[in-house]
């Protein structure tokens, strides 16, 4: 069942490639912006078929491999698309198509300034946050998780505004900070062990080293990954990334370079370190205690922010945790509710950004304590929002509620009941920093927006997408793209192969 | 006949046309120029050739005269020198073409003397790499030092002070040198490189040996500009002429790197004299001290030129604590270090020199952001360069820095491994400084945001003529495509390189 063939393959290396190479496209079509953006719009569909076309032999156990050349030595630039690199590009490049035609109705409604660049960047974040997703060594990963972090940073810094600025600064310092820690922690890595390769269930080699060498090397790597998965104290250069605008909010900062973050947190601990080796040195102890905390005092911090963006920007903070929580309980059910939620989450929190983005674009409105009423005014658009935000909070029937389900059901596998006291915790602060907004919206008056409807449907049309996927994977985690059968599978390669 | 000879053609061809440009521009003033780029394009092919040769048959050997060795002087072209031969004159082929236009527009009645004496430059660069004797390297070492002073002094008003101050510093150190081969020769009898290499394990005990090799790493250190003995380099590269600077920068340090290895490496055995004088570890702190040192120094310039120069005092300390760590892993970073420092340093003083030509100024301060628009290819040349100063993949610059790594992870130096870590950070801060400078309209936010229309001001085109742009973006575009060709690099060429004794 679990016996894994890989194949030869270019298609991993096409789907990484293919946004790339729109980018010149993009800019040359620079003064016809119809043009420019078809091309964006064909690059995300071809990008998306061809991750598509990957996931019947993922299911199957059998793994295309595009091996290039070697970059160091004994190590080659290699791809493989196995289960959990197809999971997570499946949503990246899905969301990617979502977030471009809802972008073409944002920047033109907004009359934003440098078009060509925000689509040449985003191209090429989505090429790197797919090379993230491919990698099959270490080496390969860093070089697309540094790729994505230079991308991002023109998308960061749009506005141009001093915020803005500065804001690119702070994600530049924590994020190239990182890189270098990562670096090292690789370097290490490479002399200890001999080996770059990720493998399922970890490096058996690891298991041969000295407690505080292991320690040590793990520390490295969480805090290198954990900078993009904001884990407490590591996260403060996620709100102030919220200068950006908000598409990019929507698609980086909820879904591509957040999540390439916490997918770097399960391929450390999955295929790095490996299930055995992290509980035999207590180091899922130290995963589980940072990802409580995060998860607590984010939604705390959540409720102090006035912004719209930064109150998602820290409930982004914690739900991220949710997914290194799952990584941290290391039992079938914990992994598979951590993996979900990398999906349930980003198909969510694009839909509050989106609604957060539709609002802005249409009544200039950034402040919750100015949106009473707004319900009225924009219905579709502050409909998803209740829905997405009780989805977070984990009331069934929205995707949100199987991913916590899960993460519960591994804590109970696990017998730690204060994870399932975080769980239910968390949850309750999620409603009660999410429907305040909703109850203003709807409940309350005011005749602020009475001049105006909903935003144009290149913006809503793609929200109520992401809002129907939501609630449609919550009542069939399995009807599209098979994400639970992918999530189980996932988790029984890194438990399986840890205790054959 | 040319292979037996190949040692020598290279500094031969140079030595000749940087006398024969004068004999003929005496006349002909024009004809410098081509005469110059003709010598330097003859010699990339049997560069080329010569590495060809070298990895596919071993080294080759020439003695002049027929005067066999180690009574005759010797020319050897092994791996390192015919990799650094190419590397010299590929980088100055592409700074030659670049300067047509930037030499008759910074000093356009000089024009015969200036390519007369890069090309003695150049036969001094390559002649160091060639010779297998200690004392011909020095006669080398000598040609290409005075040339260096020239080419320094013809520069703006400051440049005739800061040449005479290299003079007096870079003449120490080749005294330093001059003085080290006297010790060994008195000691071993002998000037050649691979008989002394034979001789010195008997005599490695004496203190007159041992004082020799200090003094002529000491006096190479200066040349090298390693840390502390880097002071007169931020004066020297700064006020000298774009061109002159574009050929220093990458290439002056690099071949006193070089010297420092075949002294260190091929000469003396690393590990021999380690048992007595700490050398190795003392060069390999004072670098790690050089990275620290330059890359603040660099943080507080004002100057684009001056910033690049204290960069190089930082660069220089990678390459020597790669040297330093005296392991393969950290010589291979070390190596490839030197190609692509040369590599980033040349492009981003050919970006420094279109900056000057058409601006008039290389001032980071007087920079906004209209200059990304009004030379939009050359300053994303200079963003290239920055990433891969920086190191961070895939440019070349990421792929030295984790092979020194992986060095200093080996050898367990782990303040080293900090500091190479801390550099690239420190690397990060000052050139994002001028990244954004460039790009981003700095403290006008609002007033900007506010231009009507989407607001495409209207920005001239200042761009730099094509014979100046095309030598900086293939650089640039080397950077990228070393960065992936690194691993080939390393286990053809560099490999082949590792001295026998690590």
């Amino acid at each position: 069942m679990n016996d894994l063939s890989t194949y030869p393959s270019a298609v991993p290396l096409l789907a990484i490639l293919v946004s790339a190479a729109s980018v010149p496209l993009i800019g040359i079509s620079a003064r016809r912006p119809n043009l420019r953006e078809f091309w964006t719009l064909l690059a995300a569909g071809a990008k998306f078929a061809l991750v598509l076309s990957l996931l019947p032999s993922a299911l199957a156990n059998r793994v295309a491999e595009t091996r290039l050349f070697e970059i160091s030595r004994g190590i080659d630039l290699t791809l493989r698309a196995d289960a959990f690199g197809v999971y997570f590009a499946l949503i990246a490049s899905g969301l990617w198509i979502l977030t471009s035609i809802y972008s073409i109705g944002y920047v033109r409604g907004l009359k934003e300034k440098h078009q060509t660049r925000y689509f040449a960047s985003f191209a090429l974040c989505l090429s790197a946050t797919l090379g993230v997703a491919f990698a099959a060594n270490l080496l390969t990963f860093v070089i697309f998780f540094e790729v994505l972090t230079i991308s991002t940073y023109p998308l960061v810094i749009h506005k141009q505004t001093p915020e803005a600025i500065a804001a690119g600064r702070k994600y530049l310092a924590f994020t190239l900070t990182a890189g270098v820690v990562l670096v090292a922690a690789m370097a290490a890595m490479a002399q200890l062990t001999g080996t770059l390769e990720f493998q399922p269930g970890g490096l058996r080699a690891l298991q041969e080293l000295s407690p505080v060498e292991v320690k040590i090397l793990f520390g490295m790597f969480l805090a290198g990954v954990g900078v993009k998965a904001a884990i407490m104290p590591l996260h403060a250069w996620l709100p102030a990334a919220m200068a950006a605008p908000t598409p990019v909010s929507a698609l980086l900062h909820a879904v591509a370079v957040v999540k390439s973050g916490v997918f770097g947190v399960v391929r450390v601990v999955g295929f790095l370190f490996g299930p055995e080796t992290l509980s035999r040195f207590g180091l899922n102890e130290v995963m589980l205690w940072l990802a409580g905390s995060t998860i607590l005092l984010a939604s705390c911090l959540a409720f102090a922010e006035d912004n719209l963006k930064r109150r998602l920007a820290y409930s982004t903070v914690g739900h991220l945790s949710y997914v290194v929580l799952g990584a941290g309980l290391l039992s079938p059910s914990g992994l598979i509710g951590g993996v979900l939620h990398i999906a349930n989450h980003a198909t969510m929190k694009i839909v509050l950004f989106f609604c957060a983005g539709a609002i802005y674009v249409n009544a200039h409105k950034e402040k919750i304590s100015e949106l009473d009423g707004i319900g009225r005014a924009m219905p579709w658009t502050m409909g998803a929002f209740a829905l997405a935000s009780l989805g977070l909070a984990g009331v069934p029937p929205v995707n949100g509620f199987v991913s916590k389900w899960y993460l519960g059901l591994g804590a109970l596998e696990g017998g730690s009941v204060a994870v399932v006291a975080i769980l239910l915790i968390s949850g309750l602060l999620n409603a009660g920093y999410f429907l305040p907004i909703v109850y203003r919206a709807f409940f309350k008056q005011s005749e602020n927006f009475n001049s105006i409807g909903e935003a144009s449907a290149w913006m809503v049309v793609p929200l109520i997408l992401a809002a129907c996927f939501s609630a449609s994977m919550g009542l069939m985690p399995d009807l599209f793209f098979h994400f639970f059968t992918l999530a189980e599978r996932i988790a029984a390669q890194i438990l399986e192969a840890s205790n054959p | 006949m040319i292979e037996a000879n190949l040692p020598l053609l290279v500094p031969l061809t140079f030595l000749i046309s940087a006398l024969v440009i004068p004999l003929i521009g005496l006349r002909v003033p024009g004809a410098a120029y081509p005469l110059a780029l003709a010598a330097v394009l003859a010699t990339i092919p049997i560069a080329g050739f010569g590495l060809y040769r070298v990895m596919d048959g071993g080294p080759v050997s020439y003695t002049l005269g027929g005067w066999e060795a180690p009574i005759g002087i010797e020319f050897v072209l092994d791996p390192l020198a015919s990799f650094l031969t190419l590397l010299v004159t590929v980088v100055s082929c592409l700074v030659l073409i670049h300067a047509r236009h930037v030499a008759s527009v910074e000093h356009p009645d000089k024009q015969v003397p200036y390519y007369s004496l890069v090309l003695l430059l150049l036969a001094g660069f390559c002649g160091i790499m060639a010779t297998g004797d200690l004392f011909n390297l020095y006669v080398f070492l000598e040609i290409s030092s005075l040339a260096g002073y020239g080419l320094v002094a013809i520069g703006d008003k400051r440049s005739p002070v800061s040449a005479y101050r290299y003079l007096i510093l870079g003449s120490v150190g080749t005294g330093f040198y001059l003085l080290g081969t006297g010790f060994i020769y008195v000691m071993s009898g002998s000037l050649n490189m691979a008989d002394v290499a034979r001789i010195l394990p008997q005599i490695l005990d004496q203190p007159a040996v041992l004082a020799g090799l200090i003094l002529m790493v000491t006096g190479i250190g200066l040349k090298t500009a390693l840390f502390p003995l880097h002071f007169w380099l931020p004066d020297a590269y700064s006020s000298a002429s774009s061109v002159s600077s574009a050929l220093l920068a990458p290439l002056g340090t690099k071949v006193g790197a070089y010297v420092l290895i075949r002294i260190l490496f091929f000469v003396f055995d690393p590990a021999a004299v380690e048992q007595r004088v700490p050398i190795t570890s003392v060069i390999a702190w004072l670098s790690a001290g050089g990275v620290l040192y330059g890359s603040l120094m660099a943080l507080a310039q004002q100057e684009f030129k001056r910033m690049l120069a204290y960069s190089s005092v930082a660069q220089i300390g990678y390459i020597g604590l790669g040297l330093g760590m005296a392991n393969p892993l950290g010589f291979t970073g070390a190596v490839l270090h030197i190609l692509n420092h040369a590599l980033m340093k040349a492009a981003l003083f050919l970006v420094a020199g279109n900056l000057r030509v058409q601006l008039g100024h290389s001032n980071i301060a007087a920079m906004d952001h209209r200059l990304s628009r009004q030379m939009p290819w050359s300053m994303a040349a200079l963003v290239v360069g920055a990433l891969s100063m920086i190191g961070l993949p895939p440019t070349a610059g990421f792929f030295s820095k984790w092979y020194l790594v992986l060095g200093g992870i080996q050898g367990s130096y782990w303040v080293f491994v900090g500091v190479i870590l801390l550099g690239g950070l420190l690397n990060a801060i000052y050139f994002f400084r001028v990244v954004e400078r460039v790009y981003l309209p700095f403290r006008r936010g609002p007033s900007n945001q506010a231009a009507p229309n989407g607001g495409q001001e209207v920005v001239e085109n200042r761009e730099a003529r094509f014979s100046m742009l095309a030598p900086t973006l293939v650089l640039a575009g080397a950077l990228l495509a070393l960065g992936l060709a690194s691993s080939f690099l390393v286990n053809r060429v560099i490999h082949h390189m590792i001295p026998a004794g690590l």
